[in-house]
């Protein structure tokens, strides 16, 4: 499939043409998108350190992972929305990026593995390991994302 | 006391030169600066959120703090660290943005709320440590943290753009 035109007709459509045109929207939504990002750091962080056993060690791994959840969820759904507005304020400049298709592909594995294995992970010996996926993987995605900005 | 004189032989340094004409250093550099934001202040976010009541209820106050500020403050080190190293490869357009004086105000603001939270409020935390909701000095100074930590994001984004800039650069 070609999707060059989509890509084309995303940075076309209203939206992107506005955000596109505006001198403040795109900052506003950057750093809303750094603000997301630090929320949904701050969550993934606390959750992975306790699986390593360090941090918040007092509390039992489930019971954290429950009460972090609604805050990662959150922080995820910022961080998404506004980088789709962002996206389609220049979806060509993405089209052509190495930087952006990195970032796509990590974010689909990092948030797949937020939602599958790391939660089946909790409290089996494969904690550790399960952090370190989880760190590595949105590590990827956010050096990824800031490079979109140079390449 | 004008500063700027420092600021332009500062610009001159190799140093600063090699920053800034570099084709990865900066990039990584910033990198840098935007993911050790999330390890700062995802951490202070999780003890803001607590204090405030809303998150991490039912997890000891001291707990949070104790447990987490050491993170933090190695998130600052290096954040400070890496933006140090940004003001350095540009002083004279830095020092002379807007966005970056009402950064450096709110940082030491940030700096002030911490101290008078941990001298009052935080030194009898043993008789609401577990309280869902914390007192209203505690929350206050978890409020006041998020809002200015956030400002200083902003600030520090829109740094970036050169809209009040004497010299367009």
């Amino acid at each position: 499939m070609e999707l060059l035109p989509v890509f084309q007709w995303l940075e076309a459509t209203a939206v992107g043409t506005t955000i596109r045109e505006s001198l403040w929207l795109f900052p506003m939504i950057q750093c809303g998108h750094l603000l997301g990002l630090a929320l949904l750091g701050g969550t993934v962080l606390v959750g992975d350190l306790r699986l390593l056993g360090w941090g918040l060690r007092g509390e039992p791994v489930e019971t954290l992972a429950g009460k972090l959840q609604p805050w990662m969820v959150g922080a995820l759904g910022v961080t998404v929305g506004t980088g789709i507005l962002m996206f389609l304020s220049e979806a060509l400049k993405c089209y052509y990026s190495p930087p952006f298709w990195y970032k796509m592909g990590m974010l689909v594995l990092a948030t797949g593995f937020a939602f599958t294995l790391r939660r089946r992970a909790l409290g089996t010996r494969w904690g550790r390991v399960t952090a370190i996926v989880s760190m590595g993987l949105w590590l990827g995605v956010g050096f990824a994302g800031r490079w979109i900005a140079f390449y | 006391m004008n500063l700027l004189p420092f600021f332009e032989w500062l610009e001159g340094t190799a140093g600063s030169v090699a920053i800034r004409e570099s084709t990865l250093l900066y990039p990584f550099i910033e990198t840098s600066h935007v993911l050790t934001l999330c390890l700062f202040l995802g951490m202070i976010a999780m003890l803001d959120l607590r204090l405030i009541g809303v998150g991490l209820r039912g997890v000891p106050v001291s707990d949070v703090a104790g447990r987490l500020l050491p993170w933090a403050l190695g998130g600052f080190v290096l954040m400070a660290i890496s933006g140090m190293l940004l003001f350095y490869s540009g002083p004279v357009r830095a020092s002379g943005n807007v966005f970056f004086r009402i950064k450096m105000v709110m940082i030491g603001l940030t700096g002030i709320n911490a101290l008078l939270f941990h001298f009052t409020i935080y030194k009898r935390v043993a008789d609401w440590d577990g309280d869902a909701t914390p007192p209203w000095r505690a929350r206050l100074a978890g409020i006041c943290s998020l809002v200015l930590w956030c400002m200083v994001v902003i600030c520090g984004r829109m740094q970036a753009y050169n809209w009040f800039d004497k010299v367009k650069g």
